[in-house]
């Protein structure tokens, strides 16, 4: 499954309870304000770092720009644009937007 | 593939009007096909054709007007959530159609993908 | 394409049949996201589909017992989840976990529900063909 999540991670719980739920097989993308998950040396780097070790993690590209921090995007962490997007939809059976 | 989209949060105070766009766009670009785009909750703003916005800005409505012209992509707004906020007929934009949440669940079932854009 | 259809099944007569899962995370009334998107639950059940609802994080609140609303002359849409049972909706699945961090015992909810783990809740995620969360 796609666990798509859009909120920053410093103002809901999305990135953290979809991270708690997402299951082996699935992945992440992080779009809008959760690109800021995205990014390191902060609180969030070590959950996402985590994540890694179990799920491929996606940042949509275009809102990390959009936002000045595509140039401190988390090693391992993959930034697609909007095809890519599509690409990650197509490719999982599901989608879930962590809203 | 064959994509549905369902939009819950109106244009311009929210990205996910944008966000939903410019999916449905790559995929039309990638020769997939947008099967119906569904606006639900605040969602249903985004037909609203006496929106105006400043010149410099993109003009949300429109832009989807223009891609159910260009792509035939059906869009549809939910009758119950227009009433609620005021959006009926005689306010509707060009492209889109007004109809019941059954045009949701059915898009649910047709679609391959049903993506929700929301807050 | 093709393998997704497969996937699904197809029923006699040849309607499709998809487990939907409408998950709910948000708390009633402050937004009204619970709300109308129980009205699409009851939609759904229309069209004889395999429905559940998923409860987590704060849309646990949406079933606690007790809500009264004549204060803030709002809709209280609370007993509609009492009536699902009749419109053939009857897998509700709360989260374990959502409810102890927010002191929720089980007797406290309006409607029997199936409480399961949030890694359960992660498993019957992955086994849906359609999820909608509002």
């Amino acid at each position: 499954m796609l666990h798509i999540v859009n909120k920053s991670p410093y103002e809901r719980n999305s990135l953290a309870s979809c991270l708690g739920h997402a299951q082996k097989g699935g992945a992440v993308l992080l779009t809008e304000d959760a690109v800021y998950g995205a990014t390191r040396g902060n609180l969030v780097e070590g959950a996402i770092r985590k994540a890694l070790e179990e799920l491929p993690v996606y940042a949509l590209g275009p809102d990390l720009e959009a936002r000045g921090m595509q140039a401190n995007v988390i090693e391992g962490v993959q930034v697609v644009d909007f095809g890519g997007f599509v690409d990650l939809v197509a490719e999982h059976r599901t989608s879930q937007s962590w809203l | 593939m064959n994509f549905g989209l369902l939009i819950n949060e109106g244009p311009y105070n929210h990205q996910a009007a944008d966000t939903a766009y410019q999916f449905a766009r790559a995929a039309l670009a990638k020769g997939h096909r947008v099967q119906r785009v569904f606006f639900y909750n605040d969602g249903v703003n985004n037909a609203s054709k006496l929106t105006e916005p400043p010149q410099d800005d993109r003009h949300i409505v429109n832009r989807w007007s223009k891609l159910a012209q260009e792509s035939g992509v059906d869009l549809v707004v939910c009758v119950a959530a227009g009433l609620r906020r005021g959006l009926v007929e005689d306010n509707l934009a060009p492209g889109f159609r007004i109809s019941g949440l059954g045009q949701l669940v059915e898009s649910g079932i047709e679609a391959d993908r049903l993506v929700v854009f929301g807050d | 394409m093709t393998e997704t259809r497969d996937e699904i099944g197809l029923e006699a007569g040849g309607g499709v049949r998809k487990k939907f899962m409408f998950v709910n995370r948000k708390a009633p009334y402050g937004t009204i996201y619970a709300l109308e998107g129980l009205e699409v639950v009851l939609i759904s059940a229309a069209f004889d589909q395999d429905v559940s609802l998923a409860f987590l994080d704060d849309g646990v609140y949406q079933l606690v017992k007790g809500q009264q609303t004549k204060g803030l002359e709002v809709k209280n849409f609370s007993p509609t989840y009492r009536a699902l049972e009749g419109y053939d909706v009857e897998k509700l699945y709360v989260e374990r976990e959502a409810l102890e961090a927010r002191g929720i015992r089980e007797d406290q909810l309006l409607v029997p529900v199936q409480v399961v783990s949030a890694r359960e809740m992660g498993q019957l995620m992955e086994q849906q063909d359609v999820i909608i969360g509002f």
